[in-house]
């Protein structure tokens, strides 16, 4: 596979697999899992930003 | 572009940098806004910001360096960065991470493992574990850094040191510790960019994709082929030398070129007296000064020795090479991932799945990008030097951390490098960035407030925190001008074995495993950090070759463990090998044998507040 033999073509290749399936997988779910906001979210979100205060 | 004009790119870029984060987008835009405001992250953003903070010059000069010596075999880690790193973390961690992180309202990696268990020594503890050893972690990431400016510059490397640390500093003061999520993406926007230009110059300057690879799969035979052609040359000077002996012809030319190498660095009286007391080293150099690929020999012999079987091949079973670039760089750095500190805390930063979603596509490439560019461009640089005319990459470059800048500075147009200057600024200072502040909360939130005082007062341990960032940076600053060189990508695969041998049989028990008990996860972080500490400081020789630290300086021994048991090498061995499975065994082990956490308290943990 482009000029290359053995295990080394084998992992270039699955390095543009891994890739092409984080694509695929992110274009197939990409309006999917979407949340309410809980009071939870809020209060982890506010006590968030104090810590950045805090540096 | 002169050197003042790359100074001055880099100083307008760091203002611009530190405008964005100090004043627009920090006060605008901070944590409540994006989460509760209905403000959406834009897909790439959450994706880039990661990515800055995953990848940095450790990766691109370090990682890629060392590709000029491992090879291509070193593109296992791209794909474990990819899988591993992207894929599996985002889709089954980070989602996981993200509803756990705020149903317990924690803020940082040891807080999740320390309120998911109910345990004050377990967050103290990991978060003294981190202050302790990421240090390493962030002195490599300095040390790639400042090894790019050094070659950039033209300085001394304790300079670019210097140098770098103030830059951080000051960055760090302007825009945050955080890191504003925009900020990030900047930065990451400009590292794809950097380095997609970077891989498509190299491909075409070698003749396209497969004419550039198959002159590296041919390289190392066209070198030996080169030499037996000069062997004869050689065999005539050596035939005048009187102190020859039975040396073969490349072991004496090999002591010949070591000779030479060594008067570079000499007086000129006392070089001059080498040369005179040695008539053949003149003839030798002249020859090696026109036939490069004598260089490049040397290069390639001494990488036999450690297994090397070419830059397109694996190397050797059961070599030096072959244990560090499995054990070490692939699967450490690989698999320890999945439990960095300052990688974990971001999933927690987003709404909703969704945007983890987003993330994985544009993650995906992104790191294919960085890392899959880098290692090709490390191994690709050897027939670019070479067909230059120079030796091979690691002498052309004199060292493996050297090999990047000077491909950048030799290679690539001039405009090209200050886009890659501000491509590995970008890089250092996000990854420095989450580093300083995983330290920071380690030392103030955890270890103190949390572990120490067991306090929810924020005022006692405010001034603890920003104290330990200094300390932390001080740490950092004084192990980048004190480690070796070469050090980088085994500095970054041990703090990430490391972490992954304390802390992954915990975080994933905390994350899938509602039977893991308070005991399992306390028994397994001891377990996986007490064997790495004892196997790196008595067994393991880093790289292969540097005495395990304590083992030499108490025991006056490389290492404990010097011959093979059961046909494996274990000093060559990373500990991530040995201390993951017995800690994730631990962790299995004592919970199954030990009293289960309350009920309330793990549907709390799985599924927030509603479920009490």
């Amino acid at each position: 596979m482009f000029g290359l033999e053995g295990s080394i073509a084998l992992v270039y290749g699955l390095c543009l697999l891994s890739t092409l399936l984080c694509v695929v997988y992110g274009a197939i779910n990409w309006n999917k899992g979407d949340e309410d906001i809980t009071p939870e979210d809020v209060t982890w979100a506010k006590e968030e930003d104090a810590i950045d205060e805090e540096f | 572009m002169s050197v003042t004009t790359l100074a001055i790119v880099a100083v307008l870029y760091l203002c611009v940098i530190g405008f964005l984060g100090f004043r627009g987008y920090k006060a605008t835009k901070n944590t409540l806004d994006y989460l509760v405001a209905g403000r959406q992250i834009h897909p790439f953003v959450m994706a880039l910001s990661y990515g800055a903070t995953f990848i940095s010059t450790s990766a691109i000069v370090g990682f890629g360096g060392a590709a000029a010596a491992f090879g291509m075999g070193l593109l296992w880690l791209t794909f474990l960065n990819i899988f591993v790193g992207i894929f599996l973390a985002f889709t089954i961690f980070g989602k996981r991470t993200r509803r756990m992180g705020h149903h317990l309202q924690a803020h940082t990696f040891p807080e999740l493992l320390g309120k998911r268990f109910d345990s004050r020594f377990i967050q103290g503890a990991s978060g003294l574990i981190i202050l302790c050893f990421m240090p390493l972690y962030a002195a490599a990431v300095l040390i790639s850094a400042a090894k790019y400016l050094g070659v950039t510059f033209e300085i001394d490397f304790p300079v670019a040191v210097t140098i770098f640390s103030v830059l951080i500093a000051g960055y760090v003061v302007a825009g945050g510790l955080k890191g504003v999520m925009y900020t990030d993406a900047l930065q990451g926007a400009l590292m794809f960019i950097g380095m997609l230009i970077l891989i498509a110059y190299t491909y075409s300057s070698l003749g396209g994709v497969t004419s550039a690879h198959q002159k590296l799969v041919a390289l190392p035979d066209q070198i030996d082929q080169q030499f037996v052609e000069i062997t004869p040359e050689l065999e005539n000077i050596k035939g005048t030398d009187p102190g020859a002996g039975e040396k073969s012809t490349f072991a004496w030319y090999a002591e010949k070129a070591t000779t030479l190498k060594a008067s570079k660095t000499m007086t000129d009286e006392e070089k001059a007296k080498t040369l005179a007391a040695d008539a053949t080293l003149m003839p030798v150099g002249g020859l090696m000064k026109k036939n490069s690929f004598m260089v490049s020999k040397l290069v390639t012999e001494k990488l036999s020795k450690d297994g090397w079987l070419g830059w397109t091949k694996m190397p050797k079973r059961g070599s030096n090479f072959y244990y560090v670039l499995i054990t070490s760089i692939i699967m450490g750095v690989g698999i320890g991932v999945l439990a960095q500190p300052q990688l974990a805390v971001r999933f927690m930063t987003v709404k909703s799945d969704k945007e983890l979603n987003h993330a994985v596509l544009v993650g995906g490439i992104f790191i294919l990008t960085m890392t899959g560019v880098a290692f090709l461009v490390g191994n690709l640089s050897n027939v670019w030097f070479v067909e230059q005319g120079a030796p091979v990459s690691l002498a052309a470059a004199d060292g493996s951390e050297n090999v990047i800048p000077e491909f950048i500075k030799q290679a690539m147009p001039q405009w090209f490098g200050a886009i890659f200057m501000l491509t590995l600024l970008s890089a250092a200072m996000s990854t420095l960035s989450s580093q300083f502040h995983a330290m920071g909360t380690a030392i103030g939130r955890d270890f103190f407030e949390r572990g120490l005082l067991n306090t929810k007062d924020h005022t006692k341990t405010v001034l603890i925190t920003r104290l330990g960032v200094v300390a932390t940076l001080i740490a950092t600053i004084l192990l980048a001008l004190s480690l070796p060189d070469g050090i980088v990508a085994a500095a970054t695969a041990i703090f990430f074995g490391l972490c992954a041998a304390a802390f992954l049989p915990a975080f994933i028990g905390a994350l899938f495993w509602k039977r893991m008990t308070k005991a399992g996860a306390i028994a397994s972080i001891l377990v996986g950090f007490l064997t790495s500490f004892f196997w790196l400081m008595f067994i393991q020789e880093v790289k292969g070759k540097i005495p395990a630290y304590l083992c030499n300086i108490l025991l006056d021994k490389p290492t404990l463990l010097p011959d093979k048991i059961m046909g494996i090498q274990w000093n060559w061995v990373e500990s991530l090998f040995v201390a993951l499975p017995l800690s994730a065994l631990t962790a299995i082990i004592v919970s199954l044998f030990t009293q289960p956490m309350p009920e309330e308290h793990v549907a709390r943990c799985f599924h927030g507040a509603k479920s009490e």
